[in-house]
């Protein structure tokens, strides 16, 4: 499959055309009938299980398996998605291995989980391949809504609020919905356009306009929505990226590792996004693992992720690293990031050794890069925002901002762990809350 | 979603689904958690007389595994309530009370003459309870006593009991059956000339579910001894729907009433019931094995099931595969069918190979890279290889179109009807074809 993977400097196509197709397939291939009877079979309904307590959306999880067992696939479907309208896309992307599957009592037992995302997957696909959307909205109560961010926050909120018979206008700055399904997710867990066919099937639910390109602050002032609308909710992400802040000037080749997962997730075709021969990636959490596992499926020959702590303190899951060890990624820790050498292009990265405090070793490493991917953490944007904490906008447990008539959910809001289930969650709740606020429920 | 609302002889209930007279309806606080997790209805644990019964204080249940240790029989040696009449009484009153859109049956077996039944009817209908199930079934204890299946076993005695209850009370009877008899039309004949509005079943089944081989005693074991008990559960549910089955297709029995009882445990299995001519059904192990929760998958299927096949009200299922059923005499001889197995499916265990090759017709032929394939000159279409594949949807019986030449028996598929009364190797055939 080799073809020019020796070939230094950033270039396209560095494999045979048709190996792309086989490196970027599904993750984890969809479950067929047979083998999600087997999978489902080994629930054993448990009472008040704690694979439920450990979903952020607390989907009732054995009463779904339970219902792929006995034959009606669509029911099941409608128990995740009454729970969380972004099921589809959390069956592909939840860390599954420290939510729901770390607690099923099968892992106790057996060391092997039920495959509760892929049975959360089988039964979700089997609805939305048939087009059914099995929710109706409310009588309309003629209040307004404007949802900012278009991402799984915005949308999840903006579907509830739909169903509640709520009007919505959905404002987000890119040219496409989906925020971070779209736009910041690794291809190979969301393949065939997954991301816009579930946002296209969650706005059947009708009484939800998307406005495109637009930004808040720059295209939109909160002051306008809030004078337009009953209530607004603010799901905008992180929109910055965090900078190494090294001294000297930024050679080319370095880039937020963000950036590189947007465009091979819009390229027409991986073949035509560039990458390097030896490609490092600095940073310990998901986007890190995306960006390097992706660097290698493109034709990387060298690819290293470098971690400034030690293992333990990696944000990516263990399956994660397992993945990106599996793809060839080699992984370096407790190694902080010094400088970068190179005349106008990048050439080599240094790093210094250090202990789990942090304090240096003494030891130094240079590693050959003709490419380097950022993934040190995304900053909150905009000066146009309810009061902040810690870089997020401070919300209450219900999702209320320091603004009256102001939520905020997802990503750029503080609490939660920056999941895409736990985004959902936070705007189904603040929904709910923003109808109780406007309909005195 | 259809709309599941029951109306089971004048009991009306939120869905078909209630929970059988068990121990998950021994007491107020069980029957509320039902009710609060979906259940339509109960049927309150048998009352009796005074002194109330006792139980063992060793192990009342003992279990049948499938794999994966998954419970499919339970054997049950537990009596009828073991509490006072009149607490009972109030728990019933009072959880009506909170509970009036549920039904709300009372099961009652007490000694067989007429003056105790005459005592309790009028309690039981000062509760404000539904309707009153008289328990002729339970196998273990009271049998011993000349109550429960020492009844349910003689058709005489439902006749005289049922008549008694019938003229003691204005409430609906529901007269329980056991199925520790030889033909269930008789002791179904038997309530109705008594005059049951309904009858349920099945009961539970006379068993021992395993020996302990180091004690030499069934189980459950008492202090060394133990004593056969009602098994129930998924694996007695084929016996159950038989014999709804037979009473549902006896033309003089048509009319009457069933609620289906025996090891339903998913929407299908009660779907089954129902269309096997029972009204409504009742549900016990499955509680028992999963909890009350259980009912909503039970709840969602039925639902899905009604409206993809366009029914509105669960009236529509009951009854509609009861001019099916028929016997064996009525079967079409000239139906014939071939196994296929589906190569893109088959994942080469050698199953099917095994049975048909040790224990049926050879039919199956097997190459050295382990492809399996059906001969058609040896198949007989018994339906084995099906059974025994682990690939639901792997092997299937494919009807031949009439004029196709059978290639086992040389013979050319007639298209018309022609049933073993009519077939030339019948001695007794009525024509000859």
């Amino acid at each position: 499959m080799s073809k020019d993977i020796y070939a230094p400097g950033i270039l396209a196509g560095r494999l045979d055309g048709a190996a792309y197709a086989e490196q970027f397939a599904d993750l984890h291939p969809p479950l067929d009938p047979h083998a999600a009877l087997v999978a489902a079979d080994r629930c054993y309904f448990c009472h008040d299980a704690p694979c439920v307590t450990a979903c952020p959306t607390d989907i009732d999880i054995p009463l779904f398996i339970r219902q792929i067992a006995t034959g009606t696939p669509d029911a099941a479907a409608k128990t995740i998605l009454g729970q969380n309208i972004m099921g589809g896309m959390c069956a592909r992307v939840c860390p599954t291995e420290t939510l729901c599957e770390q607690a099923c009592v099968r892992e106790t037992a057996e060391g092997k989980p039920v495959l509760i995302g892929l049975l959360q997957r089988f039964a979700t696909d089997h609805l939305q391949e048939k087009g059914g959307h099995p929710f109706t909205r409310a009588a309309a109560t003629g209040k307004k809504v404007a949802v900012v961010g278009a991402g799984p926050a915005g949308l999840s909120c903006a579907h509830r609020l739909a169903m509640l018979g709520h009007e919505v206008a959905v404002f987000d700055a890119r040219p496409k919905p989906g925020g971070l399904n779209e736009y910041g997710i690794a291809s190979y867990k969301s393949p065939n356009d997954f991301a816009q066919a579930e946002v296209a099937w969650l706005l059947r639910i009708g009484g939800i306009t998307l406005h495109h390109g637009m930004a808040l602050g720059r295209d939109v002032t909160l002051a306008d929505l809030r004078a337009a609308h009953d209530a607004v909710f603010l799901g905008l992400g992180l929109g910055g990226v965090r900078a190494l802040g090294l001294d000297g000037p930024v050679p080319e080749g370095a880039r937020p590792a963000v950036d590189f997962i947007a465009d091979l997730r819009q390229a027409t075709a991986p073949q035509t996004v560039p990458i390097g021969r030896d490609v490092v990636v600095i940073g310990g959490g998901m986007t890190a693992i995306d960006a390097a596992v992706q660097a290698k499926l493109l034709g990387a020959l060298n690819v290293t992720l470098v971690y400034r702590g030690p293992r333990s303190r990696m944000k990516a899951s263990p399956f994660e690293q397992d993945l990106a060890a599996a793809k060839g990624v080699r992984i370096i820790t407790q190694a902080v990031p010094m400088r970068l050498h190179g005349n106008g292009a990048l050439r080599e990265v240094e790093f210094r050794y250090v202990n789990a405090d942090m304090t240096p070793t003494g030891e130094t490493l240079r590693l050959p890069a003709d490419q380097l991917f950022e993934a040190i953490g995304q900053t909150l944007q905009g000066d146009d925002l309810p009061p902040l904490d810690g870089g997020k906008i401070r919300v209450d447990a219900a999702g209320r901002s320091a603004v009256p008539g102001v939520w905020a959910g997802g990503d750029c809001a503080t609490g939660g762990d920056d999941l895409t289930v736990t985004a959902v969650a936070e705007g189904r709740d603040a929904a709910m809350d923003i109808h109780a606020a406007l309909c005195g429920a | 979603m259809a709309n599941l609302q029951s109306d089971f002889v004048g009991i009306k209930s939120p869905n078909p689904f209630w929970l059988a007279s068990a121990p998950p309806t021994d007491k107020e606080y069980n029957v509320r958690r039902a009710f609060q997790a979906g259940w339509g209805g109960v049927v309150w644990k048998t009352l009796g007389i005074d002194p109330h019964v006792v139980n063992v204080n060793g192990p009342r249940y003992g279990a049948i595994y499938g794999a994966d240790r998954r419970l499919l029989g339970l054997n049950n040696i537990e009596l009828i309530t073991d509490r006072p009449l009149q607490v009972n009484l109030d728990e019933i009153k009072a959880v009506k009370r909170d509970w009036k859109d549920r039904a709300m049956v009372v099961s009652l077996m007490v000694p067989c003459e007429e003056e105790p039944w005459k005592f309790i009817l009028p309690l039981v209908e000062d509760t404000g309870a539904d309707g009153v199930e008289l328990n002729f079934g339970c196998p273990h204890g009271m049998s011993e006593r000349g109550m429960g299946s020492a009844v349910g076993q003689v058709p005489e005695y439902i006749e005289m009991v049922t008549r008694w209850v019938k003229a003691n009370t204005r409430m609906p009877v529901i007269v329980k059956l056991t199925p520790n008899i030889t033909d269930i039309r008789k002791p179904a004949a038997a309530a109705l000339r008594g005059g049951a509005d309904a009858v349920s079943l099945i009961n539970t089944i006379n068993s021992i579910t395993s020996v302990d081989l180091d004690l030499f005693a069934p189980e459950p074991t008492i202090d060394g001894k133990g004593a056969h008990g009602g098994y129930c559960g998924p694996a007695v549910k084929p016996i159950a729907l038989n014999m709804v089955a037979e009473i549902a297709r006896t033309p003089d029995l048509a009319n009457l009433p069933i609620s289906g009882i025996g090891g339903i445990t998913t929407w299908r299995d009660a779907a089954e019931f129902m269309a096997l001519g029972a009204g409504n059904v009742q549900v016990c192990t499955a509680a028992m094995t999963y909890g009350f929760r259980v009912v909503q998958e039970m709840i969602s299927g039925l639902g899905a099931y009604m409206d993809e096949k366009g029914m509105t009200s669960v009236d529509q299922i009951v009854r509609k595969a009861v001019p099916n059923v028929t016997d064996w005499n009525q079967l079409n001889l000239n139906y014939i069918a071939k196994a296929v197995i589906d190569q893109d499916q088959c994942i080469s265990c050698g199953r099917c190979f095994a049975a048909c090759e040790d224990t049926s017709h050879q039919a199956i032929s097997m190459s050295p890279d382990r492809t399996f394939k059906v001969i058609d000159a040896e198949c007989v279409a018994c339906n084995l290889c099906v059974n025994v594949c682990p690939i639901d949807g792997c092997i299937t019986m494919v009807p031949m179109a009439p004029g196709a030449t059978d290639p086992r028996t040389g013979r050319v598929v007639e298209g018309h009807y022609a049933n073993w009364t009519t077939h030339p190797n019948n001695p007794a055939a009525t024509t000859a074809s």
